[in-house]
């Protein structure tokens, strides 16, 4: 599944919510579904630092491929935290770096994306831009 | 503090259904809900009173202050010098003590510096507390780098007040300032400063008290209190932001240097060197907030209409309700149960994170603050990641308690499914 195609079918599963409630009870479940970070990376370098809620973040690369691990302290960043996941892990660095992570307007979610809101979703998302472009600048 | 709960009897009763009338924001609706404002000692709401002032002020008076020979010029000065006369008589202070500053964290900066640069040096100790905001740490921080003065901190015990004991041990004659919180802004608390000033004046040591989140609920008299230096902000007054007081006692005004140098803060300028005006326009150097200044006199002319007794009267009450309301909800802990506290109410909720509450109140139209409150070392200290923090306000009611109460317990189903 291409990008596009994952943000698709993200935008189609929050448009059977038709009240906020129900959107958020969402997010908190796929928080529960987001490949959790090892233990062992809960470190100060995988540690991507909002104001308030903190985010761990590790990536690596299998053929060709970004693969994430993650987690959250507060439930509702760690669903936000998912849902980049399951958009971007398993794309090319390439692919990763052209997205364009609209499907958090779409959604409605546009305000989490904040930097007052500092819970570290946009700080996870540079960071997520960032080693994209390392990994790939290391393959040229 | 008495003046929270003296004379209960006898304090009028405040109208909150009209005053909150006065309040237009009070009346939005926020995602389809009308807006409970919580956030008070983040930032209060205005008044009609005080938001037609500004427009008032730029339709019929803007002009710069101190220069001009012509009629705007001489009544913006004469409403500027009239504000700052009305903001010392709020404070039991003289207009010449009076400074205007961007907020509390330029005054504390400013005594920082202006204080620091002529009475600190090496080796000298200044005590603040664990307590502190962010603002009333850095500065400190900062000169004692400068300076290579020494730091200490007044420790705060679990229910949030200080170690007194503590702090008298503090004291000696290394000691060159005291800088504590007239009030937590994250705890509540409502600090003895009396002793406090007391106990440092023995040693003949200078106080300052931060008393931004005083201001808007106790009467402050700067005399009562020998207090040397005391700040307050504006905006949380009901006023403008970018506007602040520094209350300074004339004897140290005069001994401290400039904070910036520009114009209005001169006597004479020459190409070797400038002499300087006498306080408080030593240290307003530029263009002032001419507005802000004049508008925040209206404010505090508003808060004293309605009188600052039966504003911490209803304040206390609700802070009562809240606090038992709150507390009643399992698994519910308040951060900050000092016995004398301002209308403040932090908590959090066990195994929950407080944003994840904060943003389910924020989608039922409540607004509270989360986080840190920039008193990172309290939540170090209590080993949190941060709180929930309520602020009430005089123009908030017991029905907006209960509906934060429902939406506290919403969020907990929600969060606990």
């Amino acid at each position: 599944m291409s990008i596009e195609e994952a943000e698709r079918e993200l935008v189609g599963e929050f448009e059977l919510f038709d009240d906020w409630m129900a959107k958020y009870e969402y997010i908190i479940d796929l928080g529960k579904d987001v490949p959790l970070i090892d233990e062992k990376y809960k470190d100060e370098a995988h540690t991507i630092k909002g104001c308030q809620s903190k985010v761990w973040l590790h990536s690596e690369v299998k053929d060709g491929f970004i693969y994430y691990t993650a987690d959250s302290d507060a439930m509702i960043t760690k669903g936000l935290v998912a849902m980049v996941v399951r958009v971007l892990s398993g794309h090319t660095p390439e692919q990763i770096l052209s997205a364009d992570m609209n499907f958090i307007n779409k959604i409605g979610l546009h305000e989490h994306l904040s930097p007052t809101r500092s819970n570290g979703l946009m700080s996870m998302i540079k960071q997520i831009k960032l080693d994209a472009l390392a990994y790939s600048a290391i393959k040229r | 503090m008495d003046t929270m709960v003296k004379d209960k009897a006898i304090t009028k009763e405040l109208d909150v259904e009209n005053i909150r009338n006065e309040f237009p924001i009070l009346s939005v609706t926020v995602h389809g809900k009308p807006l409970v404002y919580f956030d008070n000692a983040a930032s209060s709401q205005k008044p009609l009173f005080v938001i037609k002032a500004i427009s008032t002020y730029y339709e019929t008076v803007n002009s710069n202050v101190h220069r001009g020979v012509h009629h705007l010029s001489s009544l913006a000065t004469d409403q500027f010098e009239t504000a700052r006369k009305t903001i010392a008589t709020h404070l039991n202070a003289n207009p010449d003590e009076i400074i205007y500053t961007r907020g509390t964290t330029e005054a504390i900066n400013l005594v920082a510096f202006s204080y620091g640069e002529v009475f600190i040096k090496e080796g000298d100790e200044i005590i603040i507390s664990q307590m502190e905001h962010h603002s009333n740490i850095v500065p400190w921080q900062m000169l004692c780098q400068r300076k290579k003065a020494v730091l200490k901190y007044i420790p705060i015990t679990d229910s949030g007040e200080l170690k007194m004991d503590e702090y008298k041990k503090l004291l000696s004659a290394k000691t060159k300032l005291v800088a504590v919180t007239h009030v937590s802004n994250s705890l509540g608390t409502i600090n003895p400063v009396e002793e406090i000033i007391a106990l440092a004046h023995a040693k003949n040591v200078p106080v300052l008290l931060d008393g931004a989140q005083a201001v808007p609920h106790i009467k402050v008299d700067v005399k009562k209190l020998d207090v040397d230096f005391y700040c307050f902000s504006g905006h949380k007054v009901y006023g403008p932001t970018g506007i602040g007081i520094l209350f300074g006692k004339t004897k140290w005004l005069k001994e401290m240097v400039p904070y910036q140098g520009g114009g209005e803060m001169i006597k004479e300028v020459k190409l070797e060197a400038s002499t300087y005006q006498e306080p408080p326009l030593r240290f307003e150097a530029g263009t002032p907030n001419i507005e802000g200044s004049i508008v925040l006199a209206t404010a505090i002319d508003y808060m004293n209409n309605l009188g600052i007794d039966a504003i911490a009267k209803h304040e206390h009450k609700l802070l009562d309700y809240a606090t038992e309301k709150l507390r009643a909800i399992e698994g519910l802990k308040i951060v900050g149960q000092a016995k004398y506290k301002a209308p403040v109410v932090a908590f959090n909720i066990e195994g929950l994170h407080p944003y994840d509450i904060g943003v389910i109140l924020d989608q039922l139209g409540i607004a509270v603050r989360t986080g840190h409150h920039c008193t990172q070392p309290i939540m170090d200290l209590y080993c949190i990641p941060g709180t929930v923090r309520t602020s009430f306000s005089f123009y908030n009611t017991i029905a907006e308690i209960d509906t934060l109460v429902e939406g506290v317990k919403k969020a907990i189903k929600m969060l606990k499914k």
